[in-house]
């Protein structure tokens, strides 16, 4: 048994760089992927975790090494071999690094900007537009206006926006999303639904639009890979993202927002075209005739008022939405049964918002009344 | 061949009427070693304290139902866990660390401002107190350690108050510390010692001391600001008002990232000091790993939006924090590989204080590795705020500094006490927590990946095997604490005695009586050698009789 220890690092690093490999390919830790965005961060952490594994294999196979190879036999006092550098080592372990950082700074960059990361529409909204003519639009509905309309004053870009593909082109479907302590509300300002839970269709491009009402929350689909604070006051976020795969996920509450942080969640359904038909026709057929009438009546005014009968109409929804944030409140409460006390001073709590989302209601029924006030 | 030539008159005089009493250590005393060891036994003391609310919290996770203790509770206790086990715990215990060592490294007296130093370890008893106090009297800060508004704000005046309140004078005491670190490393050397020199943990402690107070005021200036939003009214970060609570989340952690390596480079600090004393060769790569100490520092102080990469932070901000994150694994990955060239070829001696210190190495590096994938945008973007970050966090905090303060401990244990502690014991501490601390945290990773967020005290039931396998950890961690309470107590009052330099090293520290006389040394030493020439000079230097039982071991011929 004479090897030669140059055989033996080869063999050991040719083993290092297969099971890396392998395992790179193979941990099977991330949940199912939704979106094509899912593939590509994939992809990079795949990559990343090739390269995570090599590095850990190396530094854990040297300890090992030493442990056994060169632990202190009895009786031995001397000293190691007094070796206090070696310059061109030092060098390659310093290039090495180097070069890995560049690799998946540069990968990285690139998978930020085919998902959207950098998209221009996102970070100036031509749609801020319209809410800038309206009078007093910010005093009276504080929460409508938040969720429905970017600021006009809004700069940056915060979140995931098109695609380079779909960059400039509106998206397929847009909703409003409203995060309060301890639920999400989902506005489709085109359709006049609000649903406490989302729907959209499959491969088509769908563009959410986040705000906060209270603290700030995140909205995170895991099998999306897509994460967004949603912050309260006048800043917007936005996920932009194409749902490949029909199912049922997830969506999460992911930052601090309270005792019921947990609790926060609800979900995503991704139908096919038929499902979402069927769907979105279950929700129109609910739809009160109120917001029509209102529309209607004011003829003079019709182009004028359309922002607000529209704004109405999510007023409508939001009422109901908490009706639907109620019952899952409740049913939380049963799951947590130790919760439920204190779940029942959330729904007084969201019952009193909803007295002054009734307040704000009637403000603008007058102002439709009198525009001119 | 030891570093220093002391002259042999001087060991005589060592055991005078100068000797310490136990009460010492109870009193406003200026002398930097009581100063040292009054911040590690109290920083151990919040250790347990943070690490009994470690242990509830993974209680109420052991099932995805909320029902061990109320939600306000959970998030009281997973504020004050990080608040205490952060500011509490590993900072000041890095301060204890650097209290004791740094004059004695250098061969100085004292530390050049002792009753400076004495003041800022008297701020963190009543702050660290009245902070784990607001617990029982139901009035825990519950908005997590960072305390982001508008959330901190909302969830009770008391309670926030006092988390300000002891922040800010935590942070005052520390910046007190990096002062007196910063000019006593500067101008207090022996004359002998050049700053390439130094042992590797003064440098460490020169970019910890430096990032103390780069970041520090920051920090002290949000929580002012915060103060006033809190208790005034007024909206600096309240959108309500027309506030920003973005800059709150800048301000925050343009202090709170550089902490990181507040937290762990006293400890990278320790490593390199450890390493080539039980592995008897010298520190591979002396300048690089001096060097990369402030690298790190100087890099540490750009990457703070890294934190924030989901937040109202804009596209082209996240790529430059990403670089720069990413870059800092360039001078990491230079301390990690001169480690182990250190310890490659050795005579490593495996015993409580060695193995910690290899610990380090092997759980740390999962931490840095994870910490490069988080620095990636678009990954981070999927994990952040979820256990991916926990499990992560750990690893650099746990697996890092918690590693290294053990191997801290039982290193210079001869040293501060003047007694060797029970090697079985401390192997047996070693295997708890290295089972236990993976046993709690490698499951994380997993948690996170799949979905599981952080912070909350209910969760989706098909998380429910994982997170039992982390509470099972935690309470293995929980109970390895119990040999090390032991042995450490057990062998300060009756271990057998150790000499001056049991280890048979050669940095300043080892060159006078375990433990040192009031004034340190006698006679200042003067240098004749490098702090980690093992196995360079085999001729015989003359060596003062307390030494004469370590001589043996290090005159022999080996290598
Ligand atoms: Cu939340
Ligand atoms: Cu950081």
């Amino acid at each position: 048994m004479n090897i030669p220890s140059s055989i033996l690092t080869m063999l050991a690093g040719i083993a290092l760089t297969l099971a890396s490999i392998w395992y790179g390919q193979n941990h099977g830790l991330m949940p199912v992927e939704a979106s094509r965005d899912a593939e590509l961060i994939d992809g990079l952490f795949n990559t990343m975790m090739t390269i995570g594994t090599a590095i850990f294999l190396l530094v854990e196979g040297v300890l090992l090494v030493c442990l056994v190879k060169f632990r202190r036999r009895p009786g031995d006092t001397s000293d190691g071999p007094p070796i206090e550098g070696n310059i061109s080592l030092e060098i390659v372990w310093t290039a090495i690094p180097v070069v890995i950082v560049l690799v998946l700074g540069v990968y990285s960059f690139d998978v930020y900007n085919s998902m959207g990361g950098f998209d221009p529409e996102a970070a100036q909204d031509p749609s801020a537009v319209q809410v800038a003519m309206l009078p007093g639009d910010s005093e009276v509905m504080p929460l409508i206006e938040g969720a429905s309309h970017p600021m006009g004053h809004q700069h940056l870009a915060l979140g995931i926006g098109a695609s380079p593909e779909t960059a400039g082109k509106p998206a397929d479907l847009t909703v409003n999303v409203l995060g309060l302590q301890y639920a999400w509300i989902f506005t489709y300002p085109d359709l006049g639904i609000t649903a406490g839970e989302l729907h959209v269709p499959v491969n088509k491009d769908v563009r959410l639009l986040l705000k906060a009402q209270d603290v700030i929350h995140a909205f995170w689909l895991p099998e999306f890979r897509l994460k967004q604070d949603v912050m309260p006051g006048s800043l917007q976020s936005e996920l932009r993202f194409t749902p490949t795969r029909a199912g049922e996920y997830p969506i999460i509450c992911a930052e601090l927002c309270g005792p019921y942080h947990g609790a926060m969640a609800s979900k995503l359904y991704v139908h096919t075209p038929e499902e979402y038909e069927t769907w979105l026709q279950s929700q129109v057929a609910n739809r009160p005739d109120q917001v029509q009438t209102i529309a209607s009546t004011s003829d003079p005014n019709v182009n004028y008022l359309a922002p607000f009968s529209q704004q109405l109409n999510q007023q409508w929804g939001i009422d109901r939405a908490l009706e639907h944030l109620h019952s899952q409140v409740h049913s939380q409460a049963q799951v947590h049964s130790q919760a439920q006390v204190h779940s029942q001073a959330q729904v007084h709590a969201q019952m009193d918002r909803s007295m002054e989302l009734t307040a704000d209601h009637s403000n603008l029924q007058q102002l439709i009344a009198h525009p001119a006030a | 061949m030891t570093q220093t030539e002391i002259p042999s008159s001087i060991s005589t005089a060592h055991h005078g009427g100068t000797e310490r009493k136990w009460w010492h250590y109870f009193t406003f005393n200026e002398d930097h070693k009581v100063i040292g060891v009054q911040y590690l036994v109290t920083a151990f003391f919040f250790y347990l304290i943070g690490g009994l609310m470690a242990a509830v919290i993974r209680t109420e996770l052991a099932t995805p139902a909320s029902d061990f203790v109320s939600p306000e509770t959970y998030n009281g206790l997973l504020t004050l866990h990080g608040t205490i086990m952060i500011f509490l715990w590993v900072v000041p215990a890095g301060a204890g660390l650097a209290n004791y060592l740094i004059p004695l490294m250098i061969g100085a007296r004292d530390m050049a401002f002792p009753k400076l130093n004495a003041m800022a370890f008297w701020m963190i008893p009543p702050a660290g107190i009245t902070l784990a106090l607001s617990l029982l009297v139901g009035e825990a800060p519950q908005a997590g350690w960072t305390s982001y508004p508008p959330l901190s704000l909302m969830t009770g005046k008391v309670g926030e108050g006092i988390w300000i309140f002891s922040l800010l004078v935590l942070g005052t005491s520390s910046i007190l510390g990096a002062i007196n670190f910063l000019v006593t490393i500067l101008k207090m050397r022996v004359p002998s010692m050049p700053t390439n020199k130094m042992p590797l943990f003064c440098w460490s402690m020169m970019a910890t001391a430096l990032l103390i107070l780069i970041g520090t005021p920051v920090l002290a200036g949000a929580l002012i600001l915060l103060a006033f939003d809190l208790l005034v009214g007024t909206a600096f970060f309240n959108p309500m008002g027309g506030g920003d609570p973005i800059v709150y989340q800048h301000m925050f952690w343009f202090y709170s990232h550089p902490a990181v390596y507040i937290m762990v480079l006293p400890l990278f600090g320790a490593i390199s000091e450890i390493l080539p004393v039980h592995a008897r060769k010298p520190v591979f790569g002396y300048q690089a790993i001096a060097y990369s100490s402030l690298a790190i520092a100087f890099l540490g102080c750009i990457v703070w939006a890294h934190h924030m990469f989901t937040s109202g932070t804009p596209a082209w901000l996240r790529m430059f924090f990403m670089i720069a994150t990413m870059v800092i694994a360039v001078p990491t990955g230079i301390k990690v590989f001169g480690w182990l060239a250190t310890i490659w070829g050795g005579k490593l001696s495996l015993n409580s204080a060695m193995l910690f210190a290899m610990g380090f190495v092997a759980v740390f590096v999962i931490g840095g590795i994870t910490g490069v994938m988080l620095a990636s945008v678009p990954f981070d973007i999927h994990v952040h705020d979820t256990y991916f970050v926990v499990a992560h966090l750990h690893y650099v905090l746990f697996g890092g500094s918690v590693f290294g303060l053990y191997a801290a401990i039982y290193h210079w244990f001869p040293k501060i006490t003047g007694r060797l502690v029970n090697e079985t014991w401390g192997r047996i501490h070693f295997i708890l927590t290295f089972i236990g601390m993976n046993l709690t945290f490698m499951p994380m990773h997993q948690l996170g990946l799949q979905g599981m967020n952080r912070r909350i005290a209910l969760y989706d039931p098909k998380f429910t095997s994982l997170n039992e396998l982390a509470t099972i950890g935690s309470y293995l961690l929980a109970v390895s604490t119990i040999p090390f309470l032991i042995n450490a107590i057990w062998s300060w009052a009756k271990g057998p005695k150790a000499d001056g330099n049991p280890w048979n090293a050669l940095t300043l520290e080892w060159q006078t009586s375990s433990p040192p006389a009031i004034e340190n040394f006698e006679v200042l030493p003067v240098l004749t050698s490098g702090p980690y020439d093992y196995g360079l000079e085999e001729e015989e230097v003359g060596l003062p009789t307390a030494q004469a039982g370590s001589a043996t071991l290090s005159s022999s011929p080996g290598a």
